[in-house]
């Protein structure tokens, strides 16, 4: 009978994870949706608590009131400029999580007593989970930037680490080989290792622009191991919620790649932007430098304004400046709309979560072939903190390393105010033509800096 | 080998479920999928319950109750920070009271 009620409790689980991330489809929902997600989950964990095995209460409880403490704290006090960070982080001890519930398993394996895929899912769960841990955990250290942001790159790079999957997998298939005679810790510690060595190499040529793709994959990867973990103990609410994540990560690498138009493996193993190529754009053209009251005149007799953010807005913490903008030209009869890039920032979704903290309305935020159409008729665009997202070359230049991605078109607007703190090149490493354009003005300054001149200037036009 | 087969069902069925539901959600509300489907895979937490809360090897306690400690900050971190995303979407377009 409570064997009966306890399936049921994660059958309702279940639902009430595909209902969350049904309802995520409008923001109206979204919220409730989360809540639901949640009294599933706990639904589930009280649920697991009567289960048969369950004798005693200790570890469990302290186990539990730790983790809350720390998670709850963490998600409360890290600023949203830090979300890509955190959602790595929370990425990893998921990942990590799966990764010690595999071995917990494989400690106990009895000889003989088990079917052929309790093996086969230990091996492939540490494998994963240990991935997704440390992978997590240095793309947390890029992001924080306690290292470089930039791809590190080594010689053997790509053929070190094809090996080191390949020994995981000859690691992988021995343990299963192996099984039926029962645990051989020492060769289940290498496989651990080396996964969790392979974690942080793969991680490394990875750059800091490409970080949305990253952080859709570990995402990925989290959801399989906690798949993994449920072919492992034979539980079917760990394998449909470790399926949601995993294919919702899946879709989400597959849109920002498409975002890029650059192929999975050329993200992941590209080491794109590693060098800084100075193309013949810069020789020979100079860029048109803008002040504050010039900028602000501008803008307040434009009637349609589009700002475009990127990493920048990020860095330069301008989120609440940028409202202030939008707000000041809205009194003035200005029309304010904001164009996101799928992949501005260092996560999907990065730049409508930040505008979204500020209290800009959503409506205001227009995705990207939205506002190509309306860029025409716009009076003013201003790109703040973005720049390979702008780069008319990836339209037009065939040998450019952009080529092909879908870029926002400020350039077709009437005027362009860039405001950026030198010429240097963007993330790609390549020169961008836009800012050589007639049309074009530059703001040279840190994003918060220069939002804060113009609202003064503003005050005066 | 056929719970194995079983399980693979499931998970195959739930993927497809899983890619139905996720693309339907908008740009804008990527970054809180990415969290909220995070705290979901949280679940694992479940896992390490049974573990910690089996009497016997004690080694094998100690691997569970770490795995609760990852789990529940999973649980708990995703799910707060999503609801701390979200509650920022939750103005109506065109209505302009501050929350």
């Amino acid at each position: 009978m409570t064997t009966s009620l306890i399936e049921l409790s994660y059958l309702l689980a279940g639902v009430t994870f595909i209902v969350a991330l049904k309802w995520l489809s409008s923001p109206k929902t979204a919220r409730t949706g989360n809540r639901i997600g949640a009294v599933g989950m706990f639904v589930a964990i009280i649920a697991t608590l009567f289960h048969q095995g369950v004798l005693r209460f200790e570890y469990i409880i302290a186990g539990i009131l730790i983790g809350a403490v720390i998670g709850t704290v963490a998600a409360r006090k890290a600023p949203m400029t830090a979300m890509p960070q955190m959602v790595a982080v929370f990425n990893g001890v998921g990942g990590g999580a799966s990764l010690l519930v595999a071995w917990a398993e494989y400690w106990v394996l009895a000889p003989g007593k088990h079917s052929l895929d309790v093996p086969i899912s230990i091996a492939f769960t540490v494998f994963i989970g240990a991935i997704t841990f440390s992978g997590s955990m240095m793309a947390y250290a890029k992001l924080q930037e306690l290292v470089s942001g930039r791809p590190i790159v080594y010689r053997f790079q790509q053929p070190g680490n094809i090996a080191l999957m390949v020994v995981c997998l000859l690691l992988g298939i021995y343990l299963v080989w192996q099984a039926p005679a029962g645990p051989a810790m020492i060769p289940f510690y290498v496989l651990m290792v080396l996964s969790l060595v392979l974690g942080v190499t793969f991680i490394l040529p990875i750059g800091g622009a490409d970080m949305p793709v990253l952080i859709a994959l570990l995402n990925a990867f989290s959801g399989l191991a906690g798949a993994g973990a449920g072919f492992i103990l034979h539980n079917h609410v760990l394998i449909v919620a470790g399926a949601l994540v995993g294919s919702s990560g899946v879709l989400l690498t597959q849109i920002m790649c498409w975002a890029m138009n650059r192929p999975v493996s050329n993200v992941l193993f590209g080491t794109f932007g590693a060098t800084v190529q100075v193309t013949g754009a810069a020789a020979g053209k100079t860029a048109q430098a803008i002040q504050a009251d010039e900028a602000a005149t501008l803008l307040a007799y434009a009637q349609r304004v589009v700002i475009v953010p990127g990493y920048g807005l990020a860095v330069s913490r301008a989120q609440n400046e940028t409202r202030d903008l939008m707000k000041a030209l809205e009194e003035r009869g200005v029309e304010v709309k904001f164009a996101i890039h799928p992949v501005a920032g260092r996560m999907p979704g990065h730049m409508n979560v930040l505008l979204a903290e500020a209290d800009i309305p959503y409506d205001k935020l227009v995705d990207m072939e939205v506002i190509n159409p309306e860029l025409e008729r716009t009076d003013v665009a201003v790109v703040l903190g973005a720049n390979d997202v702008v780069n008319p070359a990836a339209r037009s230049d065939t040998g450019s390393p952009l080529y092909g991605m879908p870029i926002i078109d400020v350039d077709k607007a009437a005027h362009v105010i860039v405001i950026k703190r030198s010429l240097a090149p963007g993330f790609a490493g390549v020169d961008n033509d836009l800012f050589y354009m007639p049309k074009t003005r530059m703001f040279f300054a840190d994003g918060r800096d220069a939002l804060v001149k113009i609202l003064q200037e503003l005050k005066n036009v | 080998m056929a719970e194995l087969l079983f399980a693979l069902n499931i998970f195959i069925l739930a993927t497809f479920v899983g890619f139905e539901v996720i693309s339907k959600v908008p740009r804008l509300l990527h970054t809180p999928l990415m969290s909220g489907s995070n705290a979901i895979s949280g679940v694992s937490i479940i896992g390490a319950i049974l573990i910690a809360g089996a009497v016997g090897d004690p080694g094998r306690t100690i691997l569970g109750f770490f795995a609760v400690i990852l789990g529940a900050i999973n649980v708990f971190g995703g799910f707060v920070v999503t609801d701390r995303m979200l509650q920022m979407f939750k103005r109506q377009p065109g209505d302009d009271t501050r929350r």
